[in-house]
């Protein structure tokens, strides 16, 4: 069924621009053209936060901060085994379901920790990430409280989630 | 921390240093790459949406919404925000991005310094509401899972749980940081 959405919202949107006498394609180049200018002025800021995780996570820090945090982990309701997981979710997408993928096979897709880690997964972003490329076309540089309050509810969604695995 | 790690990679595997910056730049590139054909699709959808007018009636529609959340007050962000959030429900992050950048630019002040309308976006998008989790989903039937589907419940239920805690935190610091500043003023 949800297949079906997008297909039939473009073919709206294409129907609606005839009605409205609007040249569809010439206006579809030109949003398209921004898309490379769009892009050239995010990829160094994609590049650096890439790098620094890259780095991070062949240094071992993350390792070492995963086995330095299981214990409060283990107090709030999260697996220790996503201590690296729950690290890693608000600067890497493609990283951290490479980290999901260990955990399935490690434990077993259906197991309760892979279950956790699934609906960690699925109900955070990459904070970081997001920050960064929003912030990256404006003269910003004081975020102030926007990280810190992001990370907090991430936080506070993975103990629920967590706890949801465990009752449903 | 870029420092940290170089730190302690120096000790560990210095050699590997460079070769895992240089590889991590090109799957940014290699990312880059993939993100500017998401982009050219939806922004040259988005400039047919605008161009109908199609983009002002979604905004008009959410606009007691966006102005209460955001506290913003001009048609322009208030469509791009309105299309953002409109991405973000259908699971579009990468569609999202484009739209969110534009609204940042037009809420940029020049200052510096972040305002309430730009961190409760900030917020939203990175703890943004995903109604399908199909990435997940597809890992978890490839590793061979019984029932894969199994998490769209409890996952829906705390991603709700993390919109609402990230809204309320950041008007919780704004009250905060407001009295603060009341406080600083008076003595």
């Amino acid at each position: 069924m949800s297949v079906y959405i997008l297909p039939v919202l473009f073919i709206g949107l294409f129907l609606y621009g005839f009605i409205k006498k609007i040249n569809t394609y010439d206006t579809f180049v030109k949003g398209a053209k921004g898309a490379i200018e769009l892009v050239v002025s995010i990829f160094p800021f994609i590049a650096c936060i890439m790098i620094a995780v890259a780095l991070l996570r062949v240094s071992g820090v993350t390792e070492f901060l995963a086995k330095l945090l299981s214990p409060l982990f283990q107090l709030i309701g999260i697996p220790p085994e996503l201590c690296e997981l729950v690290l890693l979710r608000p600067f890497t997408g493609s990283g951290s379901y490479a980290l999901l993928n260990d955990v399935f096979v490690k434990f077993g897709p259906d197991s309760y920790i892979s279950r956790c880690a699934s609906v960690i997964l699925g109900c955070s972003e990459t904070i970081f990430y997001v920050a960064t490329v929003y912030f990256s076309q404006t003269k910003v540089k004081k975020l102030l409280y926007a990280i810190p309050c992001a990370l907090a509810a991430s936080i506070f969604g993975a103990i629920v989630g967590c706890l949801l695995c465990r009752v449903m | 921390m870029m420092l940290i790690s170089l730190g302690v990679l120096i000790f560990i595997d210095p050699g590997a240093t460079l070769n895992e910056m240089i590889g991590a730049s090109a799957a940014a590139l290699e990312l880059c790459i993939e993100l500017c054909a998401v982009y050219a699709v939806w922004l040259g959808l988005l400039e047919i949406v605008d161009a109908t007018g199609l983009g002002q009636k979604l905004a008009k529609m959410l606009r007691p919404i966006i102005r209460k959340l955001f506290r913003v007050d001009n048609e322009e962000i208030e469509k791009m925000i309105a299309l953002n959030m409109s991405a973000n429900m259908l699971g579009l992050g990468n569609a999202a991005t484009p739209m969110g950048i534009k609204a940042m630019q037009a809420m940029d002040t020049g200052s510096g310094v972040a305002s309430f309308s730009m961190i409760m976006l900030i917020v939203v998008n990175a703890t943004s509401i995903q109604l399908l989790p199909s990435t997940v989903i597809g890992l978890r039937a490839s590793a061979g899972s019984s029932a894969p589907a199994d998490i769209i419940l409890p996952t829906i239920l705390s991603t709700i749980v993390t919109t609402l805690c990230g809204i309320s935190f950041v008007l919780l610091c704004d009250l905060l940081s407001r009295k603060w500043k009341a406080k600083r003023k008076k003595s």
